[in-house]
């Protein structure tokens, strides 16, 4: 197990290196920084000590290496657009983006369960055909179309929610949240709507494989014949044994979800992280840009190494496996 | 009793679309309800985006066509629509139809290049990486699992709007095309390359690469004439369905602004634009591209559902 441990943990510390790399090449690219950052009078002496000051005489790979520390101490420099600690701005940002996801991974579960549940039990009843005919449009279309559908009916037309912002907040010490004023409340609705659907889908088309599987079993067919009301037989006996995937899609997908966020908060003009970095991308914000791709890639590369230790504890037979 | 000849055997060959119509392909393509549904939609919306030039009223990239007095006419069936804006038109008098079809032939083209460009990229990694093992394959696999562990989208975004950088300014329109498809491209072939690696190392160590080696058939020969034919079906498959995947990315990128110009509108910018326009009452700006993006992508996933169950082997 110990052995399991250390090679994963191992091959996760290697991916975010690598991605770190990937960040670090974003800078080589895109020019001298020294250049953008003096004005028009310095002389070269004042580039050679700028240029000095900031660590870019030494070779690349010293570069690169002081990046890594600076990125594993949350140092990602400061941002070109506005002059402030970047890691500041993504702090501040990070509630916004966390309570969307969050909230949106909940509507998954809530909905896509009980919908699978129903489309396999009612299998070949209309309703039931039409739900999975319509999970192929929730599979198909992008969030950014959702979106903007979802705010053109319930936003435009009917007024129902608001369609942009984030509503007011409450500030709890460094989190502040929309979840405790009628407003915010009303403002996260069609977002984590719009970001929530493909789950939904998602998790109703597993929910409905795994159940039409468990319905089948043996246990499923004794429950019955010992006569336990049919909702007990459902809900009790089959769905506890689908759940085990159902958790492991959301929590692998959580990190998706922050990632994908940015598109819904665009459209919304949520004020989370992914606003700020699509910001930076159109500002050519550099700082921000690279620091958003190593904490985003952390918060990925993290929940999967979990998934994967947890299941390894439950089941040993995968610690055998390679990796 | 005897027995009649009725006619001579026939001993030429049926016709190719004899073969084709008594094909197990066809049969479950006439049979499956949603196939031949998703393919008629993409028949109709392809040939209508590639016939542009002849049936749009309007040429969108001819700025002297626009004129400021046809802006914000609404759809034909509402007040104060009119000939021949038949979807109505944008904030600077171009004709959303038109605007539509140019798009979606500028997305379909982008989509199509992108996977042709991962598909052969991924193909020619994937059988290198199986067929010679070792150090090469370590490296390659351990490069896409890295590529794996980004979002996407993210890596899709930051290509893009670093390479747009790197682009003169003369070439931003044309230049922003190949750079979209390059985006695509990066995160896209790391599939194909596992699938077709997976399967060349089950394939090497068969006999009739065993025969061909020591015919003294040259590596490179028994890649691509003797693998290559037994990985291709399953890649084909994956194409099919990451074609649609290829134009929601396309459109993701251009409606996050760092894809196609307004210049050079594809259907993710015209939804950009429009998007502009939701809360000022002109709904048709962006309603329609949306609609027109929605039924491209279904009716791709439409087929591609159909041709991954009718290729797969265990469900036969």
């Amino acid at each position: 197990m110990i052995a399991f441990l250390i090679k994963r943990i191992g091959s996760a510390i290697l991916v975010m290196l690598a991605v770190a790399f990937l960040a670090f090449l974003i800078f080589a690219v895109a020019g001298d920084p020294v250049e953008m950052m003096v004005n028009e009078q310095a002389t070269q002496a004042d580039r050679d000590a700028l240029r000095e000051r900031l660590g870019l005489d030494q070779p690349f790979l010293v570069q690169y290496a002081t990046f890594v520390m600076n990125a594993a101490q949350g140092e990602f420099g400061i941002s070109y657009q506005t002059q402030r600690d970047v890691m500041s701005l993504i702090a501040s940002r990070l509630p916004a983006t966390l309570e969307l996801v969050f909230i949106a991974s909940m509507l998954s579960l809530l909905i896509g369960v009980p919908l699978g549940v129903i489309t396999a039990i009612h299998r070949g009843k209309w309703f039931s055909e039409g739900l999975q005919f319509l999970s192929i449009f929730g599979v198909s279309l992008p969030s950014f179309v959702i979106a903007i559908m979802l705010i053109l009916v319930f936003s435009v037309m009917l007024g129902w929610a608001p369609g942009f912002g984030r509503g007011e907040t409450v500030q709890i010490g460094w989190w502040s949240t929309g979840l405790l004023t009628a407003s915010g409340r009303n403002a996260i609705i069609l977002p984590a709507i719009a970001l929530a659907l493909y789950e939904i889908t998602l998790v109703m088309r597993i929910v409905r494989a795994e159940m039409l599987e468990v319905l089948r079993s043996d246990f499923v067919k004794f429950a019955r014949a010992r006569g336990v009301p049919r909702r007990i037989v459902h809900y009790r006996h089959a769905l506890r044994n689908c759940l085990m995937p159902v958790a492991t899609l959301t929590a692998m997908n959580f990190g998706t979800l922050i990632a994908f966020a940015l598109v819904t908060e665009t459209v919304f003009q949520w004020p989370g992280m992914g606003l700020l970095f699509i910001q930076a991308v159109l500002s050519l914000d550099f700082p921000i840009m690279a620091a958003y791709l190593v904490i985003t890639s952390a918060i990925f590369v993290t929940l999967n190494t979990l998934v994967d230790i947890i299941y390894a504890v439950i089941d040993p037979r995968l610690r055998q496996e390679k990796i | 009793m005897t027995l009649q000849v009725d006619q001579e055997p026939v001993l030429t060959r049926p016709s190719r679309f004899a073969r084709m119509r008594d094909s197990d392909l066809w049969h479950s393509f006439v049979t499956h309800r949603g196939a031949v549904v998703g393919a008629c939609m993409l028949v109709v919306l392809v040939v209508a985006a590639f016939a542009a030039p002849l049936i749009a009223p309007q040429n969108v990239y001819d700025s002297a066509q626009l004129q400021l007095m046809n802006a914000r006419v609404p759809p034909i069936w509402q007040e104060g629509g009119r000939w021949p804006f038949i979807l109505g038109t944008d904030i600077q008098g171009r004709d959303v139809l038109s605007g539509i079809l140019y798009g979606s032939r500028t997305s379909i083209l982008i989509a199509v290049s992108a996977v042709v460009l991962s598909l052969v990229i991924g193909v020619l990694v994937g059988l290198a990486a199986g067929f010679f093992g070792g150090i090469m394959d370590n490296l390659l696999m351990r490069f896409a699992d890295v590529l794996l562990s980004i979002p996407t989208i993210l890596l899709a975004i930051l290509a893009s709007a670093v390479a747009m950088d790197m682009l003169p300014s003369g070439w931003r329109a044309l230049g922003a095309a190949g750079v979209i498809v390059f985006a695509i491209t990066l995160s896209n072939w790391v599939q194909y390359a596992r699938i077709v690696r997976a399967q060349t190392s089950v394939e090497r160590r068969k006999e009739y690469v065993e025969a061909a080696r020591l015919l003294r058939v040259s590596p490179r020969r028994i890649m691509l004439r003797h693998i290559l034919p037994n990985t291709l079906t399953p890649v084909l498959v994956a194409a099919t369905l990451s074609f649609g995947m290829a134009i929601l990315a396309e459109a993701t990128l251009s409606f996050l602004g760092v894809g196609m110009p307004a210049s050079l509108p594809s259907l993710g910018t015209l939804i950009r634009i429009g998007n502009n326009y939701l809360f000022s009452g002109q709904w048709w700006i962006v309603l329609f591209p949306v609609l027109q993006l929605s039924l491209l992508v279904v009716a791709i996933n439409l087929v591609g559902d159909w041709l991954r169950d009718a290729l797969n082997p265990k469900l036969r």
